[in-house]
């Protein structure tokens, strides 16, 4: 390949764009904003360039490596700071490249009142940087850099608006979680090491490809489960999913760039990356797909009951990702949907935060779903873009979700035993309840009776968001609506990552196909239809109505932050303050009083020294006569 | 005896020259008859002055020794020299530094220029008193750099102790905690115990060497491991180990002998806790790697799984106290214990990662720590009362941002963020370490959601939220401060992005450590199986 | 002549002199069992000279009998000095050094 030497600028370009914004400080307030988005859309264009030359080549062809390096290389750890180019990492590089652009001119106007867009700026710059590694990095070290990395601007981003203590919080939380999922990708290179000698992605899965001769089951069941721990925490997916509800503390841009469309599928990236590693181990294999069926429920029964807008597509965003782990668990067949999936997502999704940016900007930066309503006719433009993505993730045909979910679904029904009639159902009951609770978002968003205040001082006047804003959101709905039929032609996006997930054979889904399509259609109407009941004909309270334990359950993400709390956080906070307590009371106490002790001992020494010239001379005249009668003994036995 | 210029002699003697020449400047100007007052406050401010040149050819000196060294023999002691010193009791002058001792001689000369920097107005403003912190402060860094160098376990075991002096007196006589002489004297006398049981091995260890083996060099460290291989009886092998390592463990500092850390970092300068904890206690980590292990080998496999336990301990302890603390400079002080920890867990591993990966933390530790105290510092002073509690803190990056961001990359290479030095090292540590203690590692690696914990709780605490009043109008980092800090974090990020230069130091010498403790690397699982494979087949 | 009761004239002179430092308050008295002592200590030591027909012990006294000299000297100035001071010459009122 002629352009694989661009790939480092890949990575280089967004982080010059963040050094030169972070390190000018001030100095750039007024332009910064646009060295952001040009260092984002260069690096598209270098992605483009890579794509183009990919293009030409033939598939078997596409696989191919850029070592710029060795990066660390010490005792039996030896790493290069390699590139890994190939249709995946491709894919990847114009999802992130290109969504993530749009969202940089979505920005400029987003956060043009900010005193600090700059350094918004910089930090979106970061972000794309570190994403690029991840999914460039042909090791798992360098990885898990690009892995922390997108931590560390998930952190900034979220925690941006840092003069409320609960934005700063909430930062801290997602990036707290994060590390627990990190912990398992160190654990997981851990094992790698010690088993294959390398952390590399061309030994590991090689050798895992092969069956992994020499590493035991249990080893290999250590390693899927550790990637998967490590997955939950990035893609906030069961049981590691309470962060990201608080994540939208942050800016609408980022929710939608990296809590929707790139960051949080980095697990999916993970997963099917390390493919051949979890065939080599069914279990954890087995265990992904509980924990993809799993998350994919609670988001969606929790995206049911939130009020908030943004919280709304937070749980969405989850219940989705569930999706995509889900096929990501269910092997070979899976793996190309998860990808397309995430794709189509990453489109309508983003396209649907950026549409819920445009309604709280209009909105006074309201996200109460229950003080909107009748925002059709006021807001035309955002009402058709978030209509398209609400049509793509409903799935209705020919819309993008229609191509990509419905094949996840009929994956789900593939399989032998109990597993299709599980995944399937759980995929296949997931798709009604998303139909109900975006059908709710987007009839209590836009339809009924408007719920705002309309006079007084601190009414809203909702208006139609600037050019800069309204632009990437129509071509993000372009996106949503034509992507997935685009990519579907002649099965084109699967023969595409052939020579990277593999070639599987068609199975038959244990449902005949067309059933299983109407069955999802029937689902995903009854889902709408009772959404339009319930929001769009009759009205809606201003203040959420009492309900069920379910509905109190899932306003309160089903209590896993309780979970949380009562398991981990008071039992830390118990030993912290328990091991305070006792450092100072035993440890250093302990040694302090040996100190007293022997200060006590000298204490009473002392007073032997009465200051009497007689008393001593008797003392030494005693003495005397002990060593006289010891020397006179020891003689005698030696004699 | 020598070969070529005497880099390393050269570097112990010029700061003693610098911190003469700091201490005579401006002397007897001060005299409160009216009229020289303010010549006298020039003179000891001149002194400021003469300290950082002083440190600042150091540096140029440091160079030097750096051009003079040859990293393909990294492991070889290099720039020696050795002269007579007292031949009846077999200890020589003999100084030489192989790669890690001459990272660690880079990390004391290098830091010493910025906390030179850093003290620039501190002492309360009284001059005369901050001339006398600088020369002893370069006192110190002379003792620093000639225990890093000593190659003669005798006379490492005097500068070990004589560093004391300085320690105890930039402590004792210049903290800014209202405990500081409590906190000295502590501080003195958890190291004179652990050394004066050193002593002991140590003279133990002549009485071991037999007596036609025994000459004017006899102290000589590459002679003791030659001549105590075959003679050592492993009880007292064991004893004398113990004793090292007692010594080592506190300065270190290690569960349970770390209690006089917290004081000190409370209770000492920034400057001083830099040097004394970044640089002065890695002669405890130092020690071990160097002495511990290929003077007493078979002891120190003997003693390893007991190591690891409590190095784990170290590691979850002091991240664990580090969450509990309200000031800032003692949860300073209890990450670096947690740190201090891997970086013993990756000497005990006995594998050449393990064991370059902690010598590499060595350095990167003393970096990061350093940022992290030095910045702290400043926020220190910015403070109207001059706290160190962190609830007096708050919403400090929207009034000063350039602190906070400062603040958090150096708190970010504390939890080891990859693209910082430090995740280097503690990779490699890790990474190390699992091939020989599997389930001390899986134990260890929560450390790793601690130090998240410790480090942006802090963060949070401290620089966001509602500016405090207290500290609504403090004034952001200025041009002096920002190149403490950024000299600090440039370094940090250039050694993790590009750790390969800096590990060409460490990589050999980790290697020969593990042989010369007489492990075997253990081999990753799937050779492991076809060696095993292939002697069956042999054997069939 | 038989040289073992020079050392037993020797011990007993020893013991009045240790006696008299262990008894005696008076200061000057005590001084003089000092003296006995050394002078004790000298008859040893020119005895086992001539048993051993070597001359060291004998030398050995000289230099005792000098530095015992000034001893005197100064050890009598001193209590002069203290008698002076405190108008007293008993051991047991000088512990000034306790505490």
């Amino acid at each position: 390949m002629q352009t694989l030497a661009l790939a480092p600028w890949l990575v280089a370009t967004p982080s010059l764009g963040a050094a030169i914004l972070l390190l000018a400080g001030r100095r750039t307030d007024r332009w910064g904003h646009w060295v952001g988005v040009l260092a984002s859309a260069a690096t598209f264009v270098v992605g483009l360039v890579m794509l183009l030359d990919m293009f030409g080549m033939a598939p078997e062809e596409r696989v191919a490596h850029h070592t710029v390096g060795t990066w660390v290389d010490a005792g039996a750890l030896h790493v290069d700071l390699g590139f890994q180019i190939d249709p995946l990492s491709m894919t990847f590089v114009m999802l992130v490249t290109f969504v993530g652009t749009l969202i940089h001119v979505y920005s400029v106007a987003y956060m043009s009142h900010d005193l600090d867009r700059r350094r918004f700026f910089a930090y979106l710059n970061l972000f794309v940087a570190a994403m690029l590694l991840l999914v460039l990095a042909d090791s798992y070290l360098v990885l898990f850099v690009g892995w922390e990395g997108v931590g560390l601007a998930s952190f900034l981003l979220i925690g941006f608006w840092d003069h409320e203590r609960v934005n700063a919080v909430a930062g801290k939380k997602a990036f707290v979680m994060n590390r627990v999922g990190d912990m398992g990708l160190l654990v997981a290179m851990m094992l790698m090491l010690a088993t294959f000698g390398a952390v590399d992605f061309e030994t590991v899965i090689g050798a895992s490809a092969q069956g992994a001769p020499g590493a035991s089951q249990a080893v290999m069941i250590a390693i899927g489960l550790m990637l998967l721990l490590a997955a939950c925490g990035k893609s906030a997916q069961f049981p590691l999913q309470a962060w990201l509800g608080d994540a939208m503390a942050g800016p609408t841009p980022v929710s939608a760039l990296i809590h929707a469309a790139t960051m949080v599928t980095a697990g999916v990236y993970l997963l099917v990356r390390s493919g051949p590693v979890l065939e080599a181990a069914p279990d954890a294999q087995l265990v992904v797909a509980i924990v993809g069926a799993v998350t994919l429920l609670f988001g969606a029964i929790v995206g049911c009951a939130k009020d908030d807008i943004k919280k709304t597509l937070a749980a969405s965003t989850m219940s989705q990702i569930g999706y995509m782990m889900l096929a990501a668990g269910l092997g070979p067949v899976g793996y190309a949907f998860a990808i397309f999936h995430l794709i189509t997502h990453g489109f309508f999704k983003a396209g649907l935060f950026l549409g819920a940016g445009s309604v709280m900007h209009a909105m006074g930066d309201t996200v109460d779903m229950r003080r909107f309503g009748g925002l059709a006719r006021l807001l035309p433009v955002t009402t058709i873009t978030m209509g398209l993505g609400w049509l793509a993730i409903l799935g209705v045909p020919p819309f993008s979700g229609f191509y990509s979910k419905d094949k996840i679904i009929e994956a789900a029904f593939m399989g032998e035993g109990w597993r299709p009639w599980v995944f399937g159902f759980a995929a296949l009951l997931g798709a009604g309840i998303t139909a109900y609770y975006m059908s709710r978002l987007f009839f209590m968003t836009f339809a009924g009776r408007r719920r705002w205040a309309s006079d007084g001082p601190d009414a809203p006047h909702p208006h139609e968001a600037p050019a800069l804003m309204v632009w990437p959101m129509i071509v993000l709905a372009v996106g949503s609506a034509g992507l997935g039929f685009a990519l579907n032609v002649g099965d084109g996006f699967v023969h595409w990552l052939e020579p990277v997930v593999g070639h599987t054979e068609h199975h038959e889904p244990v449902l005949p196909v067309w059933l299983l399509i109407a069955l999802t259609l029937v689902l995903v109407v009854l889902g709408a239809a009772l959404a339009f009941r319930q929001y769009a004909m009759s009205a809606v309270p201003t203040t959420p109505p009492h309900a069920h334990a379910l509905v109190r359950a899932a306003r309160v993400d089903l209590h896993q932050d309780d979970v949380n709390e009562a398991l981990v956080m008071r039992p830390g906070q118990y030993l912290t303050r328990a091991l305070v307590y006792s450092d100072r009371t035993a440890v250093d106490a302990g040694w302090l009083g040996l100190a007293g002790g022997i200060g006590r001992f000298g204490d009473r020494l002392r007073r032997l020294q009465s200051g009497y010239v007689r008393q001593y001379a008797a003392q030494t005249l005693g003495g005397l006569a002990v060593i006289a009668v010891v020397v006179w003994l020891l003689s005698g036995q030696v004699g | 005896m020598s070969s070529g210029f005497p880099w390393l002699t050269v570097l112990i003697a010029w700061p003693l020259v610098a911190a003469a020449a700091t201490a005579l400047t401006g002397v007897g100007r001060g005299r409160p008859s009216a009229g020289v007052v303010r010549a006298g406050r020039f003179g000891a401010g001149a002194a400021r002055w003469v300290a950082l040149v002083g440190a600042l050819v150091e540096v140029g000196l440091l160079v030097g020794a750096f051009l003079a060294f040859d990293t393909t023999a990294a492991a070889t002691y290099q720039l020696t020299e050795t002269y007579r010193w007292i031949p009846a009791l077999g200890a020589s002058y003999a100084v030489g530094v192989d790669g890690v001792a001459l990272l660690l001689v880079a990390l004391s000369v290098g830091l010493v220029p910025l906390v030179i920097l850093a003290a620039w107005h501190e002492q309360g403003g009284d001059r005369s008193r901050l001339r006398r912190y600088l020369a002893t402060v370069l006192v110190l860094e002379a003792f620093m750099v000639a225990v890093f160098a000593a190659r003669d376990v005798f006379l490492f075991y005097v500068l070990f102790e004589a560093m004391l002096i300085p320690a105890y007196f930039l402590i004792g006589g210049f903290g800014q905690g209202s405990q500081r002489r409590y906190a000295a004297v502590k501080f003195l006398l958890f190291s004179l115990a652990g050394g004066l049981v050193m002593l002991a091995a140590v003279v133990a260890l002549y009485l071991q060497v037999p007596v036609e083996q025994r000459g004017p060099q006899t102290f000589l460290t590459e002679n003791l491991i030659a001549n105590l291989a075959a003679s050592l009886d492993p009880t007292a092998e064991r004893l004398m180990f113990a004793a090292f390592f007692l010594a080592f463990a506190i300065k270190a500092p290690m569960v349970p002998v770390h209690t006089w850390l917290p004081d000190v970092a409370e209770n000492a300068t920034p400057g001083t806790s830099t040097l004394l904890i970044c640089v002065l206690d890695k002669v405890g980590t130092f020690g071990m790697l160097t002495l511990c292990l290929p003077l007493f080998p078979e002891a120190s496999r003997w003693a390893a799984p007991f190591v690891i336990v409590l190095a784990v301990i170290s590691i979850l302890y002091g991240a664990i106290l580090a969450i509990g603390q309200n000031d800032l400079l003692r949860l300073i002080g209890y990450t670096s214990v947690s740190h201090f920890g891997f970086i013993i867990l990756g000497i005990f591993t006995f594998t050449a990662l393990g064991i370059s990966g902690s010598s590499f933390m060595m350095l990167n530790h003393g970096i990061s720590t350093g940022a992290l105290f030095l910045v702290a510092g400043f926020a220190i002073a910015r403070h109207p009362r001059h706290s160190q509690r962190i609830a007096d803190y708050g919403g400090l990056r929207i009034v000063a941002p350039v602190l906070g961001g400062t603040f958090l990359v150096a708190g970010l290479s504390a939890l080891a963020l990859p693209g910082l030095a430090t995740f280097v090292s503690e990779v490699m540590v890790f990474l190390g370490a699992y091939g020989r203690w599997p389930a001390a590692v899986l134990v260890a690696v929560p450390a790793v959601v601690l130090a998240a914990m410790y480090v942006l709780l802090t963060y949070q605490r401290m620089f966001t939220g509602t500016p405090s009043a207290d500290v609504a109008n403090v004034t952001d980092l200025n041009g002096r401060e920002r190149t403490v800090a950024g000299v600090l974090i440039a370094a940090l990020v250039v050694l993790g992005l590009v750790p390969g230069p800096a590990l060409d130091y460490v990589r050999e010498p980790g290697q020969v450590s593990v042989e010369l403790v007489g492990a075997t690397e253990p081999a990753a699982a799937t050779t492991q199986e076809t060696t095993q494979g292939t002697t069956e087949g042999s054997e069939q | 002549m038989e040289l073992t009761n020079y050392l037993g004239l020797a011990a007993i002179l020893f013991a009045i002199g240790s006696a008299t430092v262990l008894l005696r308050r008076n200061s000057i008295v005590v001084f003089m069992g000092i003296e006995l002592m050394l002078n004790a200590t000298n008859l040893v030591l020119v005895t086992f000279a001539r048993m051993h027909g070597d001359i060291t012990g004998q030398l050995l006294a000289f230099f005792v009998m000098v530095v015992a000299a000034a001893e005197v000297v100064v050890g009598l100035a001193i209590i002069i000095t203290i008698f002076r001071a405190r108008r007293s010459a008993s051991v047991d009122d000088v512990n000034l050094l306790q505490s």
